[in-house]
């Protein structure tokens, strides 16, 4: 497959090589049988290797990956879909309890090799319970992989390299991402799962992000770009483990940072990288690490998104608070307006 | 055309209301029994094992007493369900345990001191998965019931005779995942036993204020599953029904849940009070229905068993219980560094890092 591929055809792609390279290979959920999956991921697998190998199952997502604890166990690497973020919830006790741990509480004896795969994120217009950022829930969770991609290109690589991996691991698609596209030849193998690449190189201030807000960070950097700064966009790929190597030393050289995603700030993704920067870098930054994330309320309403999740504006916004001028003198900051109460 | 309810099964026939036993508690055999009788054989292999795990159990109450154990729950009562289950499995076979069933873990052959791994406070289950077939002690309530369906589904799809048993109490049967689990097995037509134990108690809730069902043997039929209702203080009768279910499971019949009518004569664990929740004059109705004494009534009266049979196999639970004694140290083996090793295929970075602070903090870095 060479020309433009979009990411949900890449994923396509992956399964259906993954499914043609390793008979323990097996992919299941809700609608991925002949109906390809509500996003067309799984689309034609079941056509070609039949019902064995690509099914419906019943609707309990506890039980899908429940089942899939139970297949790994057995041997087979089975490729379980989780039809949207907030639909994972039901098999939160599954993958925190058993998926996580079984390799640990078998003192190594007991490997799960399994994808669970989430379409995550909003920007695409939904219902409530359609567009949530789940990520922190799975990243705080030691013994699970989180990766995701945000190129067609690294859809295919790093989910291949999921479905290989021994280690279980928590897939998540950017949904909004689904229909973009880019000029790649497939099969492709790109950087490893686990690093985070640079995906613009620049010297005056690294934007990390991850997923669907790649696109917006390299639309800021450029936006950033027109009027003199310069922008370095490190995807981070691998939320957990997390690749410090990379995101610190693109940090030491430019000595400031923004970190974007789409999830609640607070509690959020942005505070551990923020946090693991100040640790790595802190005497070669020039001002706080900043964070640009969606709102602390539960994702709004469709006509309200674009007010939630981080814009190229919002980011700018936050280059601009870089405390580029060095005017900061030591003095406090003046106190803040006394809280209006029973306003 | 495809229609959507082509493969709608036929109503499985209601369990009964009533528990259905082999043996009677006074050990006398009940006249047209549901099931054939094990051989004598099979019945002195099943009170060895109820014996030895009887004193299994107490040895392992005196090392929680002792504060060596971090805790146990108790099997007392429940003998005949723990063994009879273990020893209708072939080798083949797949065992899910939950942290109750130490004795079906003891008769299905793991190292008893392995057995009390988990109990002792460790983060390992012990014993070998792989080796040994018995998947690690589950304590999250049901969660390993749909592991057990989709490890059964992938033996099936490979060729692979081997059944799963899944042992779960009755307040288990309230969790989500024993619904689901039951729900994946029947649609998979997956080679599984549900083998609930319903021992009237999750710690201090009694099975009235659990569930409203006719029997939670009940809880298989809106499944399109064969539920079956037995007496669980009867080795005989749950050895033939876990041998039968399993049997049918294997040829393709679909999974089959069984209530095991019982008792937990004991408090849920050793730092449990029941006399806050329930009084003695149930307990002293169960003791009267004790799965030993039946099956060993029953042996004698039909000259299966003879004290010289009947010593040997005491012999054999003593030398169980000194064994655990003797090997067992309450301490876990491994390094403090060791919580790193297993918790991903490599060490990552991240916690390399960690493993050496922590080498450094105990002055071996």
């Amino acid at each position: 497959m060479a020309g433009t591929v979009s990411l949900g055809q890449a994923l396509n792609r992956a399964l259906r090589d993954a499914l043609a390279a390793d008979d323990a290979v097996v992919v299941y959920g809700e609608d991925v049988g002949p109906l390809g999956g509500v996003f067309r991921v799984t689309d034609g697998l079941t056509a070609e290797f039949g019902e064995e190998r690509c099914f419906d199952s019943p609707l309990a997502e506890a039980g899908i990956v429940g089942t899939a604890v139970g297949m790994a166990m057995y041997g087979l690497r089975p490729v379980v879909e989780m039809q949207f973020d907030a639909f994972a919830y039901p098999a939160f006790e599954q993958v925190v309890s058993h998926v996580a741990k079984m390799r640990n509480r078998t003192r190594g004896r007991l490997e799960l090799p399994l994808v669970i795969r989430i379409p995550y994120g909003g920007g695409i217009g939904a219902v409530e319970h359609h567009a949530d950022s789940s990520e922190a829930y799975w990243a705080h969770t030691p013994g699970l992989r989180v990766v995701t991609p945000a190129t067609p290109s690294d859809g295919y690589s790093m989910l291949r390299e999921a479905i290989d991996s021994p280690d279980p691991v928590v897939f998540l698609e950017p949904k909004r991402r689904y229909w973009s596209k880019e000029e790649a030849v497939l099969p492709v193998r790109t950087a490893p799962m686990d690093r985070a690449v640079v995906r613009r190189s620049g010297d005056d201030v690294t934007l990390l992000a991850y997923g669907p807000m790649v696109q917006t960070a390299l639309e800021a950097a450029a936006a950033a770009a027109e009027e003199g700064t310069s922008v370095e966009v490190v995807d981070l790929r691998s939320l957990s483990p997390f690749d410090d190597a990379t995101a610190a030393a693109s940090v030491r050289r430019t000595g400031r940072a923004v970190v974007v995603h789409e999830a609640s700030g607070f509690a959020g993704y942005g505070a551990e990288v923020a946090a693991r920067l100040t640790e790595q870098c802190f005497h070669f930054l020039e001002a706080p690490v900043l964070r640009v994330c969606g709102r602390d309320v539960p994702y709004p309403p469709p006509g309200l998104e674009e007010h939630h999740l981080p814009s190229v504006d919002r980011i700018l916004d936050a280059f601009d608070r870089l405390q580029w001028e060095r005017t900061w003198t030591g003095a406090p900051a003046p106190a803040p307006a006394p809280a209006e109460v029973g306003a | 055309m495809k229609r959507s309810d082509d493969a709608r099964g036929s109503a499985p026939p209601l369990p009964s209301a009533e528990p259905v036993g082999l043996v009677d508690p006074t050990g006398r055999r009940i006249a047209g029994g549901a099931y054939d009788t094990p051989e004598p054989g099979t019945l002195r292999s099943l009170l060895r094992g109820m014996l030895i795990g009887r004193r299994f159990d107490r040895q392992a109450g005196a090392l929680a007493r002792q504060g060596r154990l971090a805790v146990y729950p108790s099997s007392r009562g429940q003998e005949a369900c723990q063994v009879g289950g273990a020893l209708a499995l072939a080798e083949r076979d797949w065992l899910f345990p939950t942290y109750r069933d130490c004795v079906a873990l003891v008769a299905r052959g793991v190292d008893p001191v392995e057995v009390l791994t988990l109990l002792r406070g460790d983060w390992h289950s012990g014993y070998d998965p792989r080796g040994t077939r018995c998947a690690p002690q589950c304590t999250p309530l049901a969660t390993s019931a749909p592991h057990a369906v989709g490890l059964a589904w992938a033996a099936r799809r490979a060729g692979d005779d081997a059944a799963a048993l899944v042992m779960m109490g009755d307040g288990a049967t309230s969790e989500g995942d024993a619904h689901e689990a039951f729900n994946f097995a029947a649609v998979w037509k997956a080679p599984v036993v549900f083998l609930v134990q319903n021992n009237q108690w999750a710690i201090s809730v009694p099975l009235h204020k659990q569930s409203a069902a006719p029997t939670l043997a009940h809880k298989a039929v809106g499944y399109g599953m064969a539920g079956v209702h037995i007496d669980g203080n009867d080795a005989a009768a749950v050895h033939a029904a876990v041998s039968e279910a399993l049997a049918s499971a294997r040829a393709g019949g679909g999974p089959v849940l069984i209530e095991a009518r019982t008792y937990r004569m004991d408090p849920h664990t050793n730092s449990d009070d029941p006399s806050r929740y329930r009084d003695d004059t149930e307990r002293a109705h169960w003791e009267e229905r004790d799965p030993l004494i039946r099956l060993e009534a029953l042996l004698r009266s039909e000259g299966a068993l003879d004290d010289t049979a009947m010593a040997g196999f005491e012999k054999e639970a003593e030398s169980v219980a000194a064994a655990v004694r003797e090997r067992y140290s309450g301490e876990d083996e491994g390094a403090p560094e060791e919580m790193f090793a297993h918790v991903y295929h490599a060490v990552p970075e991240q916690l390399e890092r960690q493993r050496r602070e922590l080498l450094a903090e105990i002055g071996e870095g």
